[in-house]
């Protein structure tokens, strides 16, 4: 079987459900003409018009809006935020019309829109173009949050969004763009779906988006430290898939969770909050990795500094059991969640 | 425009505007005592003085056509024809109101008449509306923003105007101005002229006295067959006024009483009233006036009697 190029998964689940479904539009700054700033959507406007594969101006506030108005009167709006950062301008919309709509009105106006955006850092885009507004919308019911570490993830978690009546933020990692993968060995994608990329037996890593990549990298190196890793990518943060993370850690019952944004506030130390409520007893040690509580920075060796790479991963986890291992269980220092 | 410009209005028209008024003016009343016996919850904010505004423009409008209303919104609601007993019932919480109690007065929703939505937020509606005219333009269809003078100073009305106009979209912005952005007098916080910011976007636009319904629904209407047409938005300026404070917990004493007074002189109402009974028309219009006085009473009585939404149902449409 092919690769597939992430990049072409997004387009292809776009052109797929243009296809399918006639009242699914494409909006954004520069998705038409140009096909995006990370080349997602190509060819789109030459297959589907200027009716449906519009630029609009750089407007975040009016896309949003415009996109809720159009989605309650009967269009499926797909829209493209350009940077996660920008999401800052349009959430009045997102937050207050959007994921609202369908409660407040008692089951009988939808909002269906898929608010596509670019997200994460590691390209050396500083501040304000590499950030991942995901957690700002986290505490938002009526929002679902989406965001995949595959191609064909991409392509189904897409196409499913698309299909929603309600609102789906599809968030896209920059660094993921140019991946392709083969098929993957488990099933179809679905929204609400966690999925173990790796199984293993002496630690659980949970993460998303290049997190799981990074955590991956990481699990190859710790296996020649005989340390057994399973990687989980949640996949979705609304809803949330707390059983295929409980079910891991009742097996492994070590976990750790990588999240490239600051622990305050994040979803890592939720998820963590949520294990702990549910399964506390399976829980042996359980901690977070995550970014430094400032913004990001430029310069290359300050990124890399800032991010929890595959090093980072391999190199907490194995402090962690050096600590564990010369410590007895319930004396070590910064253990979230422990008995 | 001045009213010899206007197309003379038919008795009919001026009938049916008459009782959509009155409607509008009874309802608030009447939610004012159900909030003052507290049956009405949180806040209200009432259009009274303004109704000639959303009459008027609904008045040019198709059931079809669609209309985002704002948290000052039970004109535009009742104008566009949301069903006068649900919505009662609605502002008191009731499970018979339009959204089953889970709206309330600054979020009301009822798709089946095309109000997509009041928005609590000060210029929410025009893009709302902004993107309901994407979806319009392929079916003969017209939206309707409804706004107040204070969002002009919002980023939604400059975004929108821009988007309507470089796409020509059939969407009509109708700005309520009424003097006043909440407790602050508009002059004190906005430069400019607010119809010539629009121009600036090469927007139509018009401006007219938005206490004289025949004027207002002439401009709309102008304004409606430009959208259908495909000729592109216009900013329909009307100027009126609210006799009330912001909302329930103002009194609006910052108010000059002087200016207080001469703009209930201009009431909408009574003007019409008296232009039917120079019309020869008091007794139609004294019959539609105690009718809608009969049909608000009922739907307040009944909402009064009717049953809160049972708790279990709190987390339904989650």
């Amino acid at each position: 079987m092919s690769e597939l190029e992430f990049r072409d998964a997004i387009r292809q689940a776009i052109a797929e459900e243009m296809k399918r479904d006639d009242t699914v539009v494409l909006w954004g700054e520069d998705v038409a003409a140009a096909g995006g700033v990370f080349k997602a959507t190509p060819g789109l406007l030459e297959t589907f018009g200027a009716a449906r594969v519009m630029d609009t101006p750089i407007s975040e506030l009016a896309l949003a809006g415009g996109a809720f108005g159009a989605a309650v009167t009967g269009l499926r709006p797909v829209i493209e935020i350009m940077f996660g950062d920008f999401m800052a301008l349009p959430m009045d919309s997102v937050i207050n019309q959007a994921a609202k709509t369908w409660y407040l009105s008692n089951g009988r106006q939808r909002a269906p829109i898929v608010v596509r955006s670019a997200v994460g850092a590691g390209g050396r885009f500083g501040a304000i173009h590499s950030q991942n507004p995901a957690t700002w919308l986290w505490n938002v019911p009526g929002l679902k949050i989406v965001g995949p570490a595959f191609p064909h993830d991409a392509r189904d978690l897409l196409a499913a969004a698309i299909r929603d009546d309600n609102p789906v933020v599809f968030l896209e990692h920059k660094r993921l763009y140019s991946i392709k993968h083969r098929a993957p060995t488990w099933p179809r994608a679905n929204i609400g779906q966690a999925q173990i990329v790796r199984e293993g037996e002496d630690l659980t890593v949970v993460t998303w988006l290049k997190g799981v990549h990074d955590a991956l990298a990481a699990a190859e190196q710790l296996a020649a430290h005989e340390i057994s890793v399973e990687v989980i990518d949640v996949r979705s943060l609304r809803p949330l898939d707390l059983e295929t993370i409980i079910a891991s850690v009742s097996r492994t019952n070590r976990l750790l969770l990588v999240e490239e944004g600051p622990a305050l506030g994040g979803w890592a130390r939720g998820v963590l909050g949520a294990i702990a409520e549910h399964a506390l007893e399976s829980l042996d040690d359980a901690w977070v990795l995550a970014t430094a509580e400032h913004p990001i920075p430029y310069s290359p060796p300050l990124e890399d500094a800032f991010l929890p790479g595959a090093e980072r991963i391999a190199s907490v986890v194995l402090d962690r059991a050096g600590v564990a291992v010369a410590s007895s269980p319930g004396t070590v220092v910064e253990r979230g969640g422990v008995r | 425009m001045t009213r010899s410009t206007a197309r003379a209005a038919t008795a009919d028209q001026d009938l049916e505007a008459y009782g959509a008024m009155i409607q509008i003016r009874l309802f608030e009343e009447e939610l004012q005592r159900q909030f003052l016996k507290g049956l009405v919850h949180g806040t209200v904010h009432l259009c009274i003085g303004q109704e000639a505004v959303p009459v008027g423009v609904c008045s040019c409008l198709r059931p079809t056509d669609v209309v985002a209303a704002t948290y000052r919104g039970h004109g535009a609601a009742l104008a566009k024809g949301v069903d006068v007993a649900a919505y009662a019932a609605e502002l008191l919480g009731r499970s018979t109101g339009t959204c089953a109690g889970r709206a309330g007065s600054m979020n009301v929703i009822e798709p089946d008449v095309g109000l997509i939505g009041s928005f609590g937020i000060v210029g929410g509606s025009i893009a709302a509306a902004t993107g309901a005219a994407l979806t319009l333009r392929h079916r003969d269809g017209v939206a309707v923003a409804f706004f107040g003078d204070g969002a002009t100073n919002q980023a939604y009305i400059h975004e929108c105007l821009n988007l309507a106009q470089v796409l020509r979209l059939p969407v009509v912005f109708v700005c309520e101005n009424n003097g006043y952005g909440e407790y602050t007098a508009l002059e004190q916080v906005t430069a400019g002229d607010l119809a010539g910011r629009a121009a600036a976007y090469g927007t139509a636009v018009a401006k007219v006295d938005g206490n004289d319904v025949a004027l207002v629904r002439e401009a709309a209407r102008v304004a409606v067959e430009q959208a259908r047409a495909g000729d592109g938005p216009t900013f329909l300026e009307c100027a009126t006024y609210r006799h009330l404070g912001h909302s329930r917990s103002d009194p609006g004493a910052y108010r000059p009483a002087e200016e207080v007074a001469k703009w209930i002189a201009r009431d909408p109402i009574p003007r019409l009233r008296k232009s039917l009974e120079e019309s020869g028309l008091e007794r139609e219009a004294q019959r539609i006036e105690e009718e809608e006085r009969e049909r608000v009473s009922a739907a307040f009585d009944a909402a009064v009697q009717a049953p809160y939404p049972e708790p279990g149902e709190v987390s339904e449409y989650a």
